[in-house]
């Protein structure tokens, strides 16, 4: 099913906000709406922006590129955020990054075998205050778990596991 | 809203809702008026408060009680014990040891923090962000009547100049000035530009302003569109700030039912419209130009100047891009005047500045003070001491880009041209204390990670540079500098500063030159003793062997 057909009145309201002589200023939002459901960008929908709005396939991949709220593959259907930057990073963030991989047996970056969990370090996400914190994208928004310990931590991704199953 | 004998206000950041703060505030309602006492006490939505260990917090008024984190079963007994019989549930108070704070206003008024001034920040908290008429209420849409009905465009603009406000998103650009050339430029189209993209590490005032206030931010663009003659308005929010794009959302759709933005507001000739629209996770798009290219769905790479987006912006018309905390201090300037503006902070910079206070104090959080108080006020009287009683040894200002400032310039009034004098910036607003445990070097390391991160790779001097210095002082950290490292450091700092394309690859340098600058002798520390100072770097070197223990 094509975006439209999927969104037709999202759509809609998305190109309206920009001038008609200027429809490519919609990917942004596009994207997101093609992200909505699964996460990420599929190729074939990034084929129907670009139609959508007379731009090439590979001009709308390298913008899923170069932004890194778009992905383009699949991750864990927790993917948890953790803030390593400078205020977080002075607070321990790099340590409990490493401690929460090391204990999902996972590279940072990387998803665990059951697809559940992916964990990856991020740039600064404006809660400096509470560090350890972390972000969770879920279908209803952005979570943040803010002040964080692994044990706390762990606990929640199996209180999500029992949720989803 | 009806004068009222309470109010009771239930906290509505992310966190609290996850904990039932929506049930909570469903029951206040039921409870009250099961008591008949709906005319008597109003209840609203509280912003963030900072305590996420006792949220949901209920804050009730004039006694400005805290209670928290308080459940759906504690509602009955606050509203019997403390509205009804008007005496406090002692038990179900928060604890008070946590100081930290993004509304320091909680504690502003126990009078613990005496020279705060809110001005940007003086309905962040106190009104419920999702419901208009409390906006109106609180003086909101005055300014925008005052000008549409009795003033011209220009007269708008003089108001500004006379205040003497100063762009906050870092540069400090004189607004009226900016206004000045945008209105002066003439087309038949032009548009009016929030920059609400922040994402300068340890920088989230923008963020309370957006979440707490956001109609303060599209009353200011509907004014600048008048003062500058823009029918339209783009508002840029960080991809991650999805608390505040709904309810800029939410803003822009009550103000249109209420005839404030769209055709003819206010029933006069001016028509404005506003759009959101979400940044997805690039930092260079808070630098003008990358942010509008964003917007024309490109890669948001900077353009090269002039043209000034002043004169060609966005799609190539001109365009007046300010900042959120700009554009928030906008209306209350325009009803009580320039003069009155200049009553705060320095000569030289006028008015407030809203700082994000972070690392080694008491008390964390967020401050809306005058210009010109010094880093030790800050320190000692917002942030309420050092932490454990230690010594401060820097300030980082500003994030990322901002400088690393040494305790010899603490007394130093943190305005942009006292600031601009020592040699130092003050950036987008952040603070970060650090005490005498702070390693610089390791300092630097972070911040070289995020420049080698966000660089966007259209120059060279940037992307390359930024990339050696990270290797450089990763090298150093690990125990391998050698002194060489340190003129190759030197070199590359000039080359960052003098040639790069934009704004990130030119602050890029900025902390490890004043590293260079201020705290030489410890990065040598690191290279020819092979130690480093405070034990904070992985230094492979034998000496450290010994206190590897755990
Ligand atoms: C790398 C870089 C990042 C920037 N990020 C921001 C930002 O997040 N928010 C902002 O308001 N200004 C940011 N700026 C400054 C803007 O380019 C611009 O000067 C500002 O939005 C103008 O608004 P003002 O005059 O109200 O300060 C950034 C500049 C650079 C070079
Ligand atoms: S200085 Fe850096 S961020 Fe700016 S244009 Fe050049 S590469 Fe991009
Ligand atoms: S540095 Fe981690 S949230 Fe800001």
């Amino acid at each position: 099913m094509t975006l439209i057909e999927k969104y037709p009145q999202e759509v809609k309201q998305i190109l309206a906000r920009y001038p008609q002589d200027q429809k490519r200023s919609a990917v942004m939002p596009l994207l997101y709406l093609a992200q909505r459901e699964n996460g990420f960008v599929h190729r074939r929908d990034m084929k129907d922006i670009g139609a959508m709005l007379d731009i090439t396939e590979t001009d709308v991949a390298s913008l899923v590129g170069f932004y890194s709220l778009y992905h383009d593959e699949p991750a864990g259907r927790l993917r948890i955020q953790v803030c390593t930057d400078l205020s977080c990073a002075l607070r321990g963030a790099d340590d409990f990054l490493a401690a929460l991989c090391e204990s999902l047996g996972v590279e940072p970056g990387g998803t665990t075998p059951d697809g559940l969990v992916t964990v990856e370090p991020v740039m600064c996400l404006a809660a400096c205050d509470k560090a350890p914190l972390f972000q969770v994208q879920t279908g209803a928004g952005l979570e943040y778990h803010e002040r964080m310990t692994i044990e706390k931590t762990l606990e929640w991704i199996e209180s999500r596991k029992e949720a989803a199953s | 809203m009806n004068f009222s004998r309470s109010m009771v206000l239930v906290s509505s950041d992310p966190e609290s809702v996850r904990r039932g703060a929506d049930e909570i505030y469903a029951l206040f309602e039921k409870e009250i008026a099961a008591r008949d006492m709906e005319g008597e006490i109003s209840i609203s939505r509280l912003t963030d408060t900072g305590r996420p260990d006792a949220a949901p917090i209920v804050v009730i008024y004039p006694e400005a009680v805290v209670y928290g984190p308080v459940n759906a079963e504690n509602v009955k007994e606050i509203v019997e014990e403390h509205l009804y019989k008007g005496r406090v549930a002692e038990h179900l108070l928060a604890p008070t040891r946590e100081l930290s704070g993004r509304i320091g206003w909680l504690k502003t008024r126990k009078g613990t923090l005496p020279a705060e001034k809110r001005i940007v920040l003086r309905r962040a908290g106190r009104i419920d962000p999702e419901n208009i008429e409390e906006y109106i209420a609180e003086d909101g849409y005055q300014a925008l009547a005052k000008a549409l009905t009795g003033m011209k465009a220009t007269e708008v603009i003089d108001v500004l100049k006379e205040s003497g406000l100063q762009g906050r998103g870092g540069a400090g650009f004189p607004t009226g000035l900016k206004w000045s050339f945008v209105a002066g430029t003439q087309s038949e189209k032009k548009y009016v530009v929030c920059n609400a993209d922040e994402s300068e590490p340890g920088t989230f005032k923008d963020r309370v302003i957006l979440e707490g206030d956001p109609l303060a931010i599209i009353e200011a663009m509907t004014i600048a569109g008048y003062a500058v003659g823009a029918d339209e308005g783009f508002v840029y929010v960080r991809g991650e700030y999805k608390l505040a794009q709904n309810r800029l959302e939410n803003a822009v759709k009550q103000a249109r039912e209420y005839g404030l933005l769209g055709k003819n507001i206010m029933d006069t000739a001016f028509s404005f419209d506003i759009h959101i629209h979400s940044g997805a996770g690039a930092y260079i798009c808070g630098e003008e130009t990358a942010l509008l290219e964003s917007i024309e769905g490109k890669r948001g790479e900077p353009r090269s100047r002039p043209p000034y987006p002043t004169t060609e912006g966005l799609w190539g018309k001109p365009t007046l891009v300010n900042n959120v905390e700009t554009l928030a201090n906008v209306p209350p300037i325009l009803l009580n005047g320039g003069q009155w503006y200049r009553q705060f902070g320095t000569p030289s910079s006028p008015g407030t500045k809203v700082y994000t206070i972070l690392g080694n104090v008491n008390f964390t959080g967020l401050i809306e003070v005058p210009m010109g108080i010094t880093l030790r006020e800050v320190v000692n009287i917002y942030g309420q001491g050092m932490k454990d009683g230690a010594t401060f040894k820097l300030a980082q200002t500003g994030g990322s880009s901002g400088s690393v400032i040494p305790a010899s310039l603490q007394d130093t009034p943190m305005d942009f041209e006292s600031f601009r004098k020592a040699g130092v910036s003050l950036g987008s607003g952040a603070l970060l204390i650090c005490d005498e445990n702070t390693c610089v070097v390791d300092l630097a390391l972070v911040l070289q990670k995020f420049f080698k991160f966000e660089s966007c790779g259209k120059c060279t001097p940037c992307r390359v540079g930024t990339g050696r210095i990270h290797e450089i002082l990763t090298g150093i950290v690990e125990g391998r500098g050698t002194l060489k490292d340190m003129e190759n450091l030197d070199y590359l700092v000039d080359s960052l500063t003098r040639i790069s394309n934009c704004g990130l690859g030119q602050t890029a340098s900025v902390p490890i030159n004043d590293v260079l600058k201020y705290f030489r002798p410890e990065l040598e520390a690191h290279i020819k003793l092979g130690v480093c100072p405070c034990g904070v770097c992985p230094m492979s070197a034998p000496v450290k062997e010994p206190a590897a223990v755990a």
